[in-house]
């Protein structure tokens, strides 16, 4: 099951090397939410380092809204690095040389799992927004039957940002004695009314494409390239702060200057940024996909149906959790990463939280930090110590 | 944990939930758990020493004392531990509150500035003391209440606040006698277990 690191040419000593990704047709039945019956569906990850005699040095590692199966290492001809590569890896946070780690793509997302963009076996036409609408839990339960393809007993640590801290709790409680630790990042128990706010702005965005179609424009043979671009533009502002920003761009100017009479028209370097952070995007994100996965963040409440106590909720966990939150986050606040952390103490869990100071915004889980490593590391450091031991 | 500060423990029920303000490096939380097994929490904010208990298997918490302890409910520990910390505080008579609302009892350890040996520093050097238990210059220390033993004591009476054991310890003063005597002088560092 391992992806063999091929000849690492070009890539940087200190990353896992050159990874491919594996594609597996899950046939069993997946029950979504909903309702709705996926008889298979097809699920695309990647593994990094190797699984242990005894199955049980397994990290499943959960993406966000836009992130998929690629979070370390290089594809071949590619120059940078999966989107989690500054803590995966060798001698990393979370260590390819102690630890087997999967990450995979998850359903309803658009980069090569089944999601909207796949055929839907009733009509013969891409699914489109006829998708069915997805809940964290369904991804929980795909990565389950991936879980049980790949013969691992127990995750070592189910470990995911944002949204995929979500699905490390909703884990915690739906398969409380399938994972050891789960390690939640700039995460929250559910969205607050902001950003739900932001959420539905981006999708109005998209829907506002005249190339939308109602959400059928594979069939038309077209692409909401601008909504989804303007989608995107939104979101990323909200992953930042205004102090990085301003660090990063300040008023400098893409081109043009402020001289009277000059008729070249000024345009600001973020606004430049933004322009190719939006296209960049809307060429490789799927338009249904992101109006699906903002509206499962947007339903996500981890207490709902245990009368709204998330202490209540975790009296169910069984795992270790370690919290992390980052200073400058205002999407997922650390006040969110505080929340639960009380949620667990309340419930007499085993919890460490840990609260970055960083001034990079929501997006800080994906950049290097000092304490964020030190904290991450040290905990997995123990987790796979004791695993050594206990081999 | 110090030599000293073993009579802590038979002051902390087995398997009771104990909350440790200031835990430090949390090797007093992983002693009493791993001998006592009780189910203990951590607060701290030295990068640091949330490092050393993440690699102790100590649970810790990143939460700064001075600000509210509010996501505590009332009554919600057996024991809320402080060592070493209160002098430190911003507004020590409310944190001492704030202990005996969360916990059932509370155990605070303090140096105590009533010591012998800081009465002399200040008296025959003139100066503010540095001692081994209060080891800053005056303008760069944490410590930013000195109080003796006495001074606490009036504190409790003041708050109703009932004192079920006092410890007094000066490490390198072994006469039992002398310190019995004149506790004030001869301690070093006072251990209260106080509840309402």
């Amino acid at each position: 099951m391992t992806s063999i690191p091929l000849e690492p040419l070009a890539v940087p000593t200190d990353s896992i090397g050159l990874v491919s990704p594996q594609t597996v047709l899950i046939e069993k039945p997946l029950t979504l939410a909903c309702g709705t019956v996926l008889p298979s569906h097809q699920l695309v990850f990647e593994t990094y380092g190797t699984l242990n005699s005894d199955r049980s040095n397994a990290i499943l590692i959960c993406h966000a809204l836009s992130g998929d199966h690629h979070a370390a290492g290089f594809h071949e001809g590619d120059s940078k690095p999966g989107w989690w590569n500054h803590y995966i890896g060798p001698g990393k946070a979370m260590d390819s040389d102690r630890f087997f780690i999967v990450s995979v793509n998850n359903i309803g997302s658009c980069f090569g799992s089944t999601g909207p963009t796949s055929i839907n076996p009733e009509s013969g036409e891409a699914w489109g927004a006829d998708f069915p609408s997805l809940r964290a839990r369904d991804w929980v339960e795909s990565q389950k039957l991936l879980m049980d393809h790949l013969d691992i007993d127990c995750w070592a640590a189910v470990i995911g940002g944002s949204l995929g801290g979500m699905q490390a709790m909703r884990w915690s409680l739906e398969y409380p004695d399938k994972l050891l630790n789960a390690v939640v990042i700039a995460s929250s128990m559910k969205l607050s009314a902001q950003n739900i706010a932001f959420n539905e702005i981006a999708r109005r965005a998209i829907k506002s494409d005249p190339d939308f179609c109602d959400g059928n424009y594979l069939q038309e043979g077209k692409a909401p390239l601008h909504g989804l671009a303007l989608a995107r533009m939104i979101g990323h502002v909200t992953y930042l702060s205004d102090e990085v920003l301003g660090k990063k761009f300040g008023r400098e100017l893409a081109s043009g200057d402020f001289i009277d009479g000059t008729a070249d028209p000024v345009e600001f370097e973020v606004e430049s940024y933004l322009n190719y952070q939006g296209d960049k995007f809307s060429n490789a994100f799927d338009a249904n996909s992101y109006i699906l996965i903002t509206k499962m963040l947007d339903y996500f409440d981890l207490a709902r149906e245990y009368n709204n106590s998330a202490a209540e909720a975790f009296a169910h966990a069984q795992c270790k959790f370690l919290l992390i939150s980052f200073s400058s986050d205002w999407r997922f606040s650390p006040q969110r990463s505080q929340e639960i952390t009380d949620a667990l103490i309340r419930a007499g869990k085993d919890v460490s939280y840990a609260a970055i100071d960083s001034n990079q915004g929501h997006d800080s889980f994906l950049l290097p930090n000092s304490r964020y490593q030190a904290a991450l590391g040290g905990y997995l450091n123990r987790v796979a110590n004791q695993l050594e031991l206990s081999q | 944990m110090n030599q000293n500060f073993n009579f802590i423990s038979d002051w902390i029920k087995p398997d009771s939930r104990l909350l440790d303000l200031g835990c430090g490096d949390g090797s007093l939380l992983a002693d009493l758990t791993k001998n006592h097994s009780i189910r203990g929490y951590g607060l701290e904010i030295d990068s640091q020493s949330i490092e050393d208990c993440i690699a102790r298997g100590v649970n810790v918490i990143e939460q700064d004392l001075n600000n509210s302890l509010d996501n505590f409910a009332d009554q919600s520990f057996d024991t809320v531990i402080m060592t070493q910390a209160l002098q430190a505080m911003r507004h020590p008579h409310l944190v001492l509150d704030e202990m005996l609302r969360i916990g059932n009892q509370c155990i605070i350890t303090f140096p105590n500035f009533g010591s012998w040996r800081t009465r002399a520093y200040l008296a025959f050097r003139g100066r503010m003391p540095v001692t081994k238990q209060l080891a800053y210059e005056w303008y760069d220390t944490p410590n930013i209440h000195f109080f003796t033993y006495s001074d606490f004591e009036a504190l409790c009476s003041e708050r109703n606040i009932n004192v079920l054991h006092r410890k007094f310890i000066a490490e390198q003063f072994p006469d039992n006698l002398l310190k019995s005597l004149w506790p004030n002088l001869f301690t070093e560092t006072a251990v209260y277990h106080l509840s309402r």
